[in-house]
């Protein structure tokens, strides 16, 4: 007889079986449904946050033409999408979906540790959600402070929504903060203590050791963020000077006197580049997965992808002033911060390196979610190396403030890690919904965005390179810039809607498959990781049936030796196991 | 093995259930007190970066260190006895069967979460003192940062009491006292962790 | 097969499109060559990495793709101590590589030479000034709180070092050739950034402290003065010029500009001279300033005497009135030559703005008001204020109690280039901009209907 530990015998006690639709589907305290939930909403602010990036590029590219943006919608057009797709996506969409739907199922547990917990988190996400998008139908609009919202300029005159939309996105961002913790509170507590049996740390696969530093790094960095919109408020609304120096604002005094804008500049980027590696480390994990599978070989390198997420998670904490090379503060913290930012790449190299050298000698199955991983290892190389522009504070100084920093941080923060989320969506997909997608309709997907969005952003560094300056309502006459240069706005404006019409595939192939696509199998990838492995596609509520799963080996046993089968999943004993213990069964 | 050793071994080298049979969690502790410490770090870096903004706005120039209104002090004596009280209520609950709000550590669990709606209301008030003559929340940044620090801190100190009111509701009813050990005791860790940080905030706020 | 061949070509095309590209770098005018020294060098090292990694990511995938009928499989290789000890060392070495020259050139930018000469730029939104010192050689103290309408630099007037200060308030500025150069950088409002492209260096100007920069200017020409740090609604009209001039030109310039004491010490404008100057305009302006519609003669009343005295001066020098297609313009230009002195400007400027606004009069088809407060709001009243009254500050003229005629005529002459495009209009090129936010008749109209309402 299999071994029934304690956990399981009390699972009627732990789990409340949900018995009406609402408790099933809406005030669900079950992790899938809540992943979806999450997944849902952070998609659907991401296509408003992708209509922003069209009328942005609408008035790049054909200045004069549209007559609905004025400049005053045109810097709220480019805060309000970069603030949804860095925040409201891809920190939504890779913790609260993929850390909700994976971390119980990769770790062999029934649900998170505090379910009730977890749903309120989802709750507080769209309570946010639905605030900031309040602020798009208040008088004066929402914030125009670009996404950044450095003080002074984000509550002062001459910024749109400078006292309503600002606060908007003030009180919308600290009820993410209370929902991104009470998640994050979740996925560490269950990924330290509540793993299965025999899945000791390193036996994790990567996608769970992204995700969980990722939310170390944002349980530290949010309250960054959280203190400087807290303090920002408080110089709003009830007249403080923590951020406000003495000014004036048309022709007259300020009420301000003596506040620190760089003070404001520190701790938002305090968050502000933890906040990248929050949303690149998850992506790095899944990736790994991906191509691991894909490629049917083990990740190569294990150990050092491991070690390489860990030391970028600290160091993302050592480099923030990079972002703040002409900022005016005291030009000596240049040379550390320099130094700093140039040695994390170095273990953000060696995971470029481990992923190709997966692929090298591997036994590689190109379909989607394999298309978009190596599709991600291209982008990610070209915009990690111009990170190496960037941190290097001499060279940033001419590059700062131009399209050359909108180029790079699109390519490696935006590009890349949607790409990933593509990746895993497609991967995952048969196992969220029981069907297979449509695998051409898939490819087209791929090709139409990998090759659109490159044709954005390549070209658009060499606008950096002419000086051009970010955040430019148009760029009016100028001696430095030649008329060439509207020529190659036009043609990333044609690219980017291209790319933004071409989501309409992603869209069809994943509704038309929850109907219509073939069934798919438990494992239809041939994965070794216990997702795979339930019981049940979709997995039911509890997710194991009777028994949780025991973990014999690895994540990443692909094509080994001897073993007739090309993966061994990791809750199978396996010849060896059974010789040395004589168990007659200890796996579901 | 420790977590280096487990961050260091070659996982691909070793088949079977190396822990045993049971699952091994990271540290030994319940998930809710782990969560609560979890939180209490992250507390602990929102109380420490504002530390660190007052440090810098402290030395711009324009700041007069503000005089702590003697009320103040009773307040910090109302947080103290709310701990001891909830500290009265781990202890108590060790020795009984069943609990309920009405005796022994309910009733202590009970008292102690009184004591910390008197220290909110006690610092509202000297809210009120402060606008009052004339040393209100624009005044002076020292000031500002006074209201500042005291708010964050209450809000921190009203989540606590949202647990404890759910909690204080549960055992209007009587209930086995093993039940509950656990809550008084997450609660006297917190109310801890919150009187600590405040007796610090009230140093920084009263010397600097 | 597909990704392997797409990927070769997308490597071999970004190499092409990078040769290939016109888009570079402005000619450089500063001595910071070593900057662009350390970006060649960085693409040096970047772009083998570039092209190394991925061709190596295409051969994997060309090499290692399943195929039908075949059963090959993958190696098992968890992983290459050696290999991987190896790789670390390898993008050691590159990432020092980039970096000590970048450092090394930073400790140049961080120690500014001692002989270099210093001068002011100061931001506010959105317009520049300029302030260098004077024969003393120190520029004087200054502050916000001693910013007014005759003190736009905040120059400290108990200061007996500022009194000698060169102060500019017109968005340009000169700077001598091959002597080192330290830009003090402050702003007024909110931040700034001052960017030369052509100087390679640029600081954020922050309220509150002065940050700075330096360089050599080792070219002469005209070049422009960007901000680079987002300011608000008029980030991208913030404009002004910086010549770098031979140092003896540059002296001459320097001489001719007014000192901060010249400018506190203007005698005051006179009333009663201005009102004997103003008989003139009165025969199309009208007596008290009420402007005539058939003679297309604007209302006066109401309007800044700051204004209408820069107007006076710019119809004077051809800025304004010379376009051919300005009919209007060219029927104003012969008479402000009668005022043609900085004093006759001043004093019938002063007596206009005596006389009493009367009420607009509504001559045009009437928009909507709201969807027209709308645009005013989001886009016109952080120059002009809420109230339509503009400001000194922003060089913002009132709009309230204009002739909504009148608006629509220069609004429109704003859009089809007949005013604001001239190279000595100061400001003009901030409305060519700004209207933008009016694209179509309705959306004026709307606009004008609003301005209208606003007393």
């Amino acid at each position: 007889m299999a071994y029934v530990p304690l956990a399981d015998q009390d699972d009627a006690h732990a789990l409340h079986d949900p018995q009406s639709f609402v408790t099933k589907y809406i005030w669900s305290q079950d992790h899938k449904v809540i992943a979806i939930q999450y997944g849902g909403v952070a998609i659907f602010v991401g296509l408003i946050a992708l209509g922003l990036s069209i009328i942005m590029r609408l008035q790049l590219g054909f200045p004069d033409t549209v007559s609905f943006i004025d400049p005053a919608f045109y810097y709220q057009a480019v805060t309000m999408h970069g603030m949804i797709m860095v925040i409201y996506l891809l920190t939504a969409l890779f913790l609260g979906g993929f850390g909700n739907y994976l971390i119980p199922l990769m770790c062999g547990t029934r649900d998170m540790v505090f379910p009730f917990l977890n749903m309120l988190s989802f709750w507080f996400y769209l309570l946010s959600v639905l605030v900031l998008l309040a602020s798009f139908f208040i008088p004066g609009g929402p914030t125009g402070a670009g996404w950044t919202l450095y003080a002074p300029q984000s509550i002062s005159m001459g910024t749109p929504g400078y006292e309503g939309g600002i606060l908007f996105m003030l009180i919308s961002l600290a009820i993410f903060i209370v929902a991104f913790t009470m998640g994050g509170l979740n996925y560490v507590t269950t990924i330290l203590q509540a793993r299965t049996r025999g899945l000791t740390l390193m036996r994790l696969p990567l996608s769970i050791w992204g995700i969980f530093t990722a939310t170390v790094l944002g349980l530290f960095a949010f309250p960054a963020l959280l203190v400087s919109a807290i303090m920002l408020g408080f110089d709003l609304v009830l007249g403080t000077s923590f951020f406000m120096p003495a000014m004036m604002e048309l022709g007259e005094q300020s009420s301000y006197d003596g506040g620190s804008p760089i003070l404001f500049q520190h701790l938002f980027w305090f968050f502000g580049h933890p906040e990248v590696y929050i949303v690149a480390l998850p992506a790095f994990g899944l990736v790994s997965d991906v191509i691991s599978t894909h490629a049917r070989k083990n990740i190569f390198g294990y150990r050092m992808m491991v070690w390489a997420i860990i030391a970028i998670g600290g160091l993302s904490f050592m480099v923030w002033a990079h972002h703040m090379y002409v900022s005016g503060m005291n030009p000596y913290f240049g040379f550390f911060f320099a130094t700093t930012t140039l040695i994390i790449a170095v273990p953000t190299a060696l995971k470029v390196y481990n992923w190709v050298l997966t692929l090298w000698q591997g036994n590689i199955r190109l379909n989607t979610p394999m298309l978009f991983a190596i599709g991600f290892i291209f982008t990610f190389v070209h915009g990690g190396l111009t990170g190496l522009f960037l941190g290097n504070v001499i060279i940033d100084i001419p590059l700062a403030d131009t399209y050359f920093v909108v180029a790079h941080f699109h390519m490696v923060m935006g590009v890349s890690p949607v790409l990933v989320l593509f990746a895993a969506l497609y991967h995952w997909y048969p196992k969220v919904t029981g069907r297979m997608f449509n695998e051409t309709l898939g490819k087209v997907h791929f090709w139409c965005t990998f090759l659109g969005t490159y044709a954005i952003y390549l070209p658009m560094h060499y606008l950096g390179f002419l000086g051009m300056p970010r955040r430019y309502f148009e760029m009016g006459s100028t001696d430095f810039v030649p008329a060439s240069a509207q020529a190659l706005n036009a043609n990333i404006t044609l690219a980017a809607i291209f790319v933004a019409v071409a989501q309409i595939l992603f869209f069809v192939n994943i509704f038309w498959s929850l109907r219509k696509g073939d069934k798919a199998s438990g494992n239809p990838w041939g994965a070794t990781t216990l997702e795979w492995q339930t019981p049940d596609t979709p997995p039911k509520h509890g997710s194991w049936g009777d028994e949780l799963p025991s973990v014999y080996r690895w994540a990443y046993d692909y094509s080994v030796p001897g073993h007739k089968e090309d993966f061994i999943p990791q809750n199978e004993p396996g010849e060896e196991y059974e010789k040395t213990h004589h168990t007659s069964g200890g796996h579901a | 093995m420790s977590l280096y050793q487990d961050v260091t071994n070659k996982p691909w080298d070793q088949v079977g259930l190396p822990d045993g049979i049971e699952s091994k969690p990271v540290f030994a502790v319940s998930n809710e007190r782990l969560a609560l410490t979890v939180f209490m770090i992250i507390a602990s870096v929102v109380f420490s970066l504002l530390v660190v903004s007052y440090y810098i706005r402290m030395n711009i120039g324009d700041w007069v260190p503000m005089s702590i209104p003697t009320q103040v002090w009773l307040n910090t004596a109302l947080l103290v006895l709310s701990s001891v009280f909830m500290q009265g209520a781990v202890f108590v609950s060790h020795k009984q069967l069943s609990v309920s709000l009405y005796s022994g550590a309910g009733l202590l669990f009970g008292i102690g979460g009184l004591f910390a709606i008197a220290f909110v209301a006690g610092q509202y008030q000297v809210w009120g003192l402060l606008a009052d003559t004339g040393q209100g929340i624009r005044s002076n940044p020292a000031n500002s940062f006074f209201y500042l620090l005291t708010s964050v801190h209450v809000a921190h100190l009203g989540g606590g009491l949202w647990v404890w009111s759910k909690s204080a509701i549960r055992l209007t009813h009587a209930a086995t006292s093993d039940h509950f050990h656990q809550t008084f005791s997450l609660c006297a860790v917190y109310w801890h962790f919150l009187l600590i940080v405040w007796i610090g905030l009230f140093l920084l706020l009263a010397n600097t | 097969m597909a990704i392997a061949v797409v990927l070769f070509l997308l490597v071999v095309g970004t190499v092409v499109f990078h040769f290939a590209s016109p888009w570079w770098f402005t000619d450089i005018a500063a001595h910071w060559s070593n900057i662009d020294f350390t970006i060649n060098l960085t693409f040096w090292v970047t772009g083998f990495v570039f092209i190394a990694v991925n061709l190596f990511l295409a051969y994997s995938v060309y090499r290692y793709r399943q195929r039908k009928g075949s059963t090959h499989t993958a190696v098992y290789e968890p992983e290459n101590a050696r290999l991987e000890s190896g790789l670390t060392i390898l993008t050691t070495i590159g990432v020092v590589a980039m970096l000590a020259p970048g450092l090394f050139v930073w400790a140049q930018f961080v120690s500014v030479p001692d002989d270099a000469m210093e001068f002011e730029a100061f931001a506010s939104q959105w317009q520049w000034s300029f302030r260098y010192p004077g024969a003393d050689g120190v520029l004087g103290t200054a502050d916000i709180q001693h910013i007014s309408e005759l003190n736009p630099w905040g120059v400290n007037p108990n200061d007996p070092n500022g009194q000698d200060d060169v102060v500019v308030k017109r968005p340009t500025m000169v700077l001598p050739l091959n002597q080192p150069v330290k830009a003090l950088l402050r702003s007024r409002d909110v931040l700034h950034n001052y960017t030369v492209p052509q100087f390679r260096v640029k600081m954020d100007m922050v309220p509150g402290m002065v940050s700075y920069l330096w360089l050599t200017p080792t070219r002469t020409g005209s070049f422009e003065i960007l901000c680079e740090q987002y300011c608000g609604l008029g980030h991208h009209i913030m404009r002004a010029t910086v010549e770098v001039m031979e140092p003896a030109d540059f002296q001459n310039w320097l001489n001719a500009q007014a000192t901060f004491a010249q400018t506190q010490q203007r005698v005051a404008a006179d009333t009663t001279v201005g009102q004997q100057q103003y008989a003139v305009c009165a025969s199309c302006h009208g007596a008290n300033g009420e402007g005539n519609r058939a003679l297309n003669a604007p209302k006066l009343a109401g309007l800044q005497p700051w204004y209408i005295e820069r107007q006076l001066r710019y119809y004077q020098e051809g800025v304004r009135g010379s376009n051919p297609e300005d009919s209007f313009g060219q029927m104003m230009a012969p008479m402000a030559s009668m005022v043609n002195s900085e004093s006759a400007r001043r004093n019938v400027s002063a007596y206009i703005s005596t006389l009493p606004a009367p009420a607009s009069s509504v001559t045009l088809p009437v928009g909507d008001a709201a969807r027209g407060m709308r645009i005013y709001e989001a886009n016109c009243a952080a120059c002009h204020g809420s109230d339509g009254k503009g400001s000194w500050a922003t060089d913002a003229p009132s709009l309230a109690g204009m002739d909504d005629w009148y608006l629509a005529n220069q609004l429109n002459n704003y859009r089809t280039g007949i005013r604001g495009d001239h190279d000595g209009d100061d400001y003009g090129y901030q409305m060519v901009s700004m209207v933008k936010a009016m694209r179509t008749q309705q959306q004026q109209d709307d606009v004008i209907t609003y301005i209208n309402s606003l007393r």
